[in-house]
């Protein structure tokens, strides 16, 4: 490698780290305080039931770490639609899809497995399931 | 014997080939790096739903609510959470040009790590000392192969931390070490958005229920 491509190769190099995208002080503190109040505030209402219901209190934190996801992947991941001429955000896209059709495909076909199961009486899993009656 | 010296030269030539490794645009790498981070969201997809389907199937045993104590959940996640910002201290000093500053953030970012992995290892122990072990139920099957995988994550980014701390150390803020720092960076934070999933699905809702 010559000199003269030796120079260019770094100043590309720097002109990458100094490209702006990774973030200033100001975002990451952002970030950051964002995150806590976020987790904090779940917590609190866990450990103090605060709102009494159990099925309300689970959207609501389920809500809170929707948003402390997303605050995440902007403030640390610095995630936006145009970098890499958007190519990760449409893997992101593409990945949410995936997780989202394996998490609720899988609880929607097992929730309807177990309704659909032949009932079982517990004297039948004693019979059928010599291991489970020897516990 | 002078064709001889001139065999015997020509091995000093035998650095060029070193330099070759750094033919290959910087944007690439990033790409690829965060479509192999997306790989591993699915990897803890599958295990979130397969948490989400054993997660009540207790075999009789004990509850998310018999064995989770919050306080010790939100310790850890206050130390996962600290690791994160004093990673991105560690990205904004890179960005500067202080090799030193870079060090120290990282390490403190690695002593987070610790106190993570540390606490996290407790809680097993304290959990298989109950009698709480994966063999137990379908829910701790689940729940320690989610918790565990995740927490072999952030062991194994321990490991790249110093890696890259002795490299930092050894070759200074070289474009490559950058390119690795921004790498690790990506892979830290996404560590710490899975764990918003688990202590949120795992702990907090299971103690719900």
């Amino acid at each position: 490698m010559s000199a003269a491509a030796e120079t260019a190769h770094h100043t590309d190099g720097q002109g990458h780290g100094e490209a702006g995208s990774h973030g200033t002080f100001k975002s990451y503190m952002t970030g950051f305080v964002l995150s806590v109040v976020l987790t904090a505030i779940p917590f609190w209402l866990v450990m103090a039931d605060v709102l009494g219901d159990n099925r309300t209190t689970s959207l609501v934190i389920m809500a809170f770490a929707v948003v402390q996801i997303v605050v995440h992947m902007i403030y640390f991941l610095h995630m936006n639609t145009k970098s890499e001429g958007g190519w990760t955000f449409l893997a992101l896209i593409f990945t949410l899809t995936l997780v989202v059709i394996t998490l609720i495909g899988s609880l929607w076909v097992m929730y309807h497995l177990n309704a659909n199961m032949m009932p079982m009486s517990a004297h039948d899993m004693q019979h059928h399931m010599p291991a489970a009656a020897s516990r | 014997m002078a064709t001889h010296a001139q065999t015997a030269l020509s091995p000093s030539e035998a650095p060029e080939f070193h330099l070759t490794e750094d033919h290959h645009p910087e944007g690439s790498t990033m790409l690829g790096f965060w479509i192999y981070l997306m790989s591993d969201c699915l990897i803890f997809a599958v295990l979130f739903a397969t948490y989400a389907v054993l997660g009540r199937n207790y075999a009789a045993g004990p509850s998310p609510k018999d064995l989770f104590e919050l306080p010790l959940v939100a310790l850890n996640t206050s130390m996962l959470l600290l690791s994160s910002i004093t990673y991105g201290f560690a990205v904004l000093e890179m960005e500067r040009n202080r090799q030193g500053a870079t060090l120290g953030w990282l390490a403190v970012t690695g002593l987070f790590g610790l106190c993570f992995v540390g606490i996290e290892l407790y809680e097993f122990a304290h959990l298989i000392h109950e009698g709480a072990t994966p063999q137990r139920s379908g829910f701790l099957s689940a729940f320690f192969t989610l918790v565990g995988t995740h927490g072999l994550h952030v062991s194994l980014g321990i490991v790249w931390l110093v890696t890259l701390m002795v490299q930092v150390r050894q070759r200074g803020l070289i474009p490559e070490n950058r390119r690795r720092l921004l790498c690790l960076s990506m892979f830290w934070h996404f560590l710490d958005v899975i764990w918003i999933g688990v202590f949120t699905f795992v702990y907090l809702m299971g103690v719900l229920q």
